[in-house]
């Protein structure tokens, strides 16, 4: 019986951890490329709204994906547009976006009533591997979304690391002048990351609409934006260190639940705590300068770039 | 530049220009304009959702300014936003984000009802209002200071860190409400028992309008004062402006930190008690209601002067007054932070308008 439970509490946590890990991953190319997003929270959430109207209105989950994908490319544009363009404050743009999205998207939530249970993301098995004992019904019995993820988190790593364009990201993130002086675009490749990183911030909110669970709320995204972004810093901007990390969230909002369905005398107030709690220490930890570390942030991160100023 | 280009009157393309000195008009029409535009952008989603725009911002207009009892609501509104803009604002002097006002809020509220609740008796009648202020104040600015305490002396960003102490406020709050605190009179409700009398802030005679607004006042007026004529308003400055010519000038920039935060949670705590003492008389779930991430849109579009906050601070009570006439056409309530938001977007688009002037520019010829 031990079994069981510890593959199901495993594989929820794989669950739990694919919005975080969608936004993080985004979010680790924006700011690789020097342009920080504060956004993600109202991009999860402009992203799960708009992906379950479409899914309700034609039941369609090839259409609400592109959908979301069209929402995040439209928000990515208008932030690429303020934080590189018209070169605004890249802290307060992103927390207005959030409220510009949590405002919208809870507007745009009642086309979202329903009456029948709308398509969402079924679990699929993929033969052969789904077999391996405990790795294959945690790992390879989930549904499409989470799949492309784990495809998605290599070849972010792959790109970052290994590729000719991965280099001229993090050149335009950590160092723009020299970047500009061998002839790499620095606006461009600000717009694309920003886009790219909007677009998959959306499609992490869109999971928990779509898959996680398959309903809108009002807010439902419950921070899980804000803990991304903790989450990028934790990872020293590495997709890999992303990817471990969101597991570590997903694990402690998981273990919160299971507590409360234990009935675990702590109050369930306490619980819903933790994944904040642990942000926050997390963040203390993998940031705070202990008088040894060097920070591995993008040195030009959060400041516009502006060629007169060379 | 040949005499041929009369020829081509039409402008191609626009360039900006840096500006030197920035006319004073500029800085207050610019905002204005931004506003207008963000209307007419939501006007648009107003109207793809099928409702008809106009309508909907005259009810607005009407519900928030319309009469003397809606103008009185608005301000009611008005005050937790003007004391929690005030406490960003006071953060933002020395460049430290305070996403926290929300959280701060809440403990400052939850302390007054702490008061409220057990010492109504105990204490003498007039002291107790003090006390909760005292006690309320302090809960905001310990939150505050947990939040930035791995900032002053570790770096950690004190953005992410105040944000996450929001929602852990929140949870305390429902907690307590849900929990310990509710009111074993009521129906079950998570609901803290009402407050005694002597627990409530005085109103203004023929209003509803609460002594938050006194405080607000006060707090801006000195605020402006310290900002602009002490030394110590001046060193903040000079720390939020550089960090290392600050330290080179012996300011203590932990301690500095510390301090403005003891401020900014204080006042930000303050205004929660306004609202459990002033307009709910009792403790419940959401007390806060958004205020927290409001004021900073309206801390940032007043350019974080106390005065000018005040402002603005009654123009977006007045909208969410307003908001609530819409619920009754059946549009959803959030349709307020969205025009906030739109609001907020449009204004940092364009402040690259007041560093920048736009120009036209003719072709230009390539010499050939």
């Amino acid at each position: 019986m031990e079994n069981v439970w510890l593959v199901s509490f495993l594989s929820a946590v794989i669950v739990a951890a694919t919005p975080i890990l969608y936004a993080s991953v985004g979010e680790i190319l924006s700011e690789r490329a020097g342009v920080m997003n504060l956004g993600l929270e109202g991009v999860m959430l402009l992203g799960a709204v708009s992906g379950y109207i479409v899914v309700v209105r034609t039941q369609s989950l090839l259409y609400a994906a592109l959908a979301v994908i069209l929402v995040g490319l439209l928000i990515g544009l208008l932030f690429a547009l303020l934080t590189v363009t018209l070169q605004a404050n890249q802290t307060v743009c992103g927390l207005s976006v959030t409220i510009f999205g949590t405002g919208l998207s809870g507007f745009m939530g009642k086309l979202a009533s329903s009456n029948a249970t709308p398509e969402f993301f079924q679990k699929i098995a993929i033969p052969g591997l789904s077999r391996i004992p405990y790795i294959g019904p945690i790992v390879f019995r989930q549904d499409l979304l989470v799949y492309s993820l784990y495809v998605l988190v290599a070849l972010a790593y792959f790109l970052i690391y290994r590729t000719r364009p991965g280099m001229k990201l993090r050149a335009v993130g950590e160092n723009p002048n020299a970047a500009d002086y061998v002839g790499i675009n620095i606006y461009r490749l600000r717009y694309l990351y920003v886009c790219l990183g909007c677009i998959l911030t959306a499609v992490g909110g869109a999971y928990i609409s779509l898959a996680y669970s398959p309903m809108w709320i009002d807010g439902m995204t419950a921070g899980r934006g804000w803990i991304a972004i903790a989450l990028v810093v934790f990872s020293g901007w590495n997709p890999l260190f992303a990817a471990a990390g969101a597991l570590l969230f997903g694990g402690i909002d998981v273990l919160g639940l299971r507590f409360q369905a234990m009935g675990v005398s702590i109050p369930s107030h306490f619980i819903s705590m933790l994944p904040y709690i642990s942000t926050v220490l997390v963040l203390i930890v993998s940031t705070g300068s202990f008088g040894n570390k060097r920070s591995r942030t993008p040195k030009a991160l959060g400041t516009p770039y502006d060629r007169e100023c060379r | 530049m040949n005499g041929k280009e009369g020829f081509s009157g039409m402008p191609t393309g626009l360039r900006l220009e840096k500006r030197g000195e920035v006319p004073l008009y500029i800085n207050f029409l610019i905002p204005v304009f931004c506003i207008v535009l963000a209307l007419i952008v939501c006007a648009g989603f107003i109207r793809i959702l099928g409702f008809e725009p106009g309508a909907v911002y005259l009810r607005m207009l009407r519900g928030g300014f319309g009469s003397l009892p809606s103008f009185f609501e608005t301000v009611i509104k008005a005050i937790p936003l003007m004391l929690c803009g005030l406490a960003v604002a006071v953060a933002y002097k020395m460049l430290l984000m305070n996403i926290g006002a929300e959280g701060q809020f809440c403990v400052g509220a939850l302390a007054a009802s702490g008061v409220a609740l057990f010492w109504s008796q105990a204490l003498p009648g007039w002291s107790v209002i003090w006390v909760m202020l005292l006690a309320s104040f302090l809960a905001g600015a310990l939150w505050a200071v947990l939040a930035v305490l791995p900032r002053a002396y570790l770096g950690v960003s004190e953005i992410i860190v105040t944000l996450m102490f929001n929602y852990i406020a929140i949870l305390l709050l429902d907690f307590f409400v849900y929990g310990p605190w509710k009111d074993p009179g009521g129906a079950n409700m998570p609901l803290s028992a009402p407050f005694a009398p002597e627990a409530l802030l005085f109103k203004f005679p023929g209003t509803n309008i609460n002594g938050g607004l006194l405080m607000a006042l006060v707090i801006a007026v000195i605020l402006y004062v310290v900002f602009r004529k002490t030394t110590w308003g001046f060193q903040l400055s000079v720390i939020g402006e550089s960090c290392r010519s600050a330290g080179y000038a012996g300011m203590n920039i932990s301690r500095n930190m510390l301090i403005t935060m003891v401020i900014s949670g204080g006042i930000s705590g303050l205004a929660g008690l306004t609202e459990v003492a002033g307009v709910v008389g009792r403790l419940q779930p959401g007390i806060s209601a958004g205020y927290g991430y409001t004021a900073i849109i309206i801390a940032y579009i007043s350019r974080f002067n106390p005065l000018i906050i005040l402002l603005v601070s009654l123009l977006f009570g007045g909208m969410s007054t307003g908001g609530y006439g819409l619920q009754i056409l059946g549009l959803p309530s959030q349709i307020v932070n969205m025009l906030q938001g739109a609001i907020l977007l449009f204004v940092l688009g364009g402040e690259i308008l007041t560093r920048y002037r736009v120009r036209l520019v003719r072709p230009e010829r390539e010499v050939q």
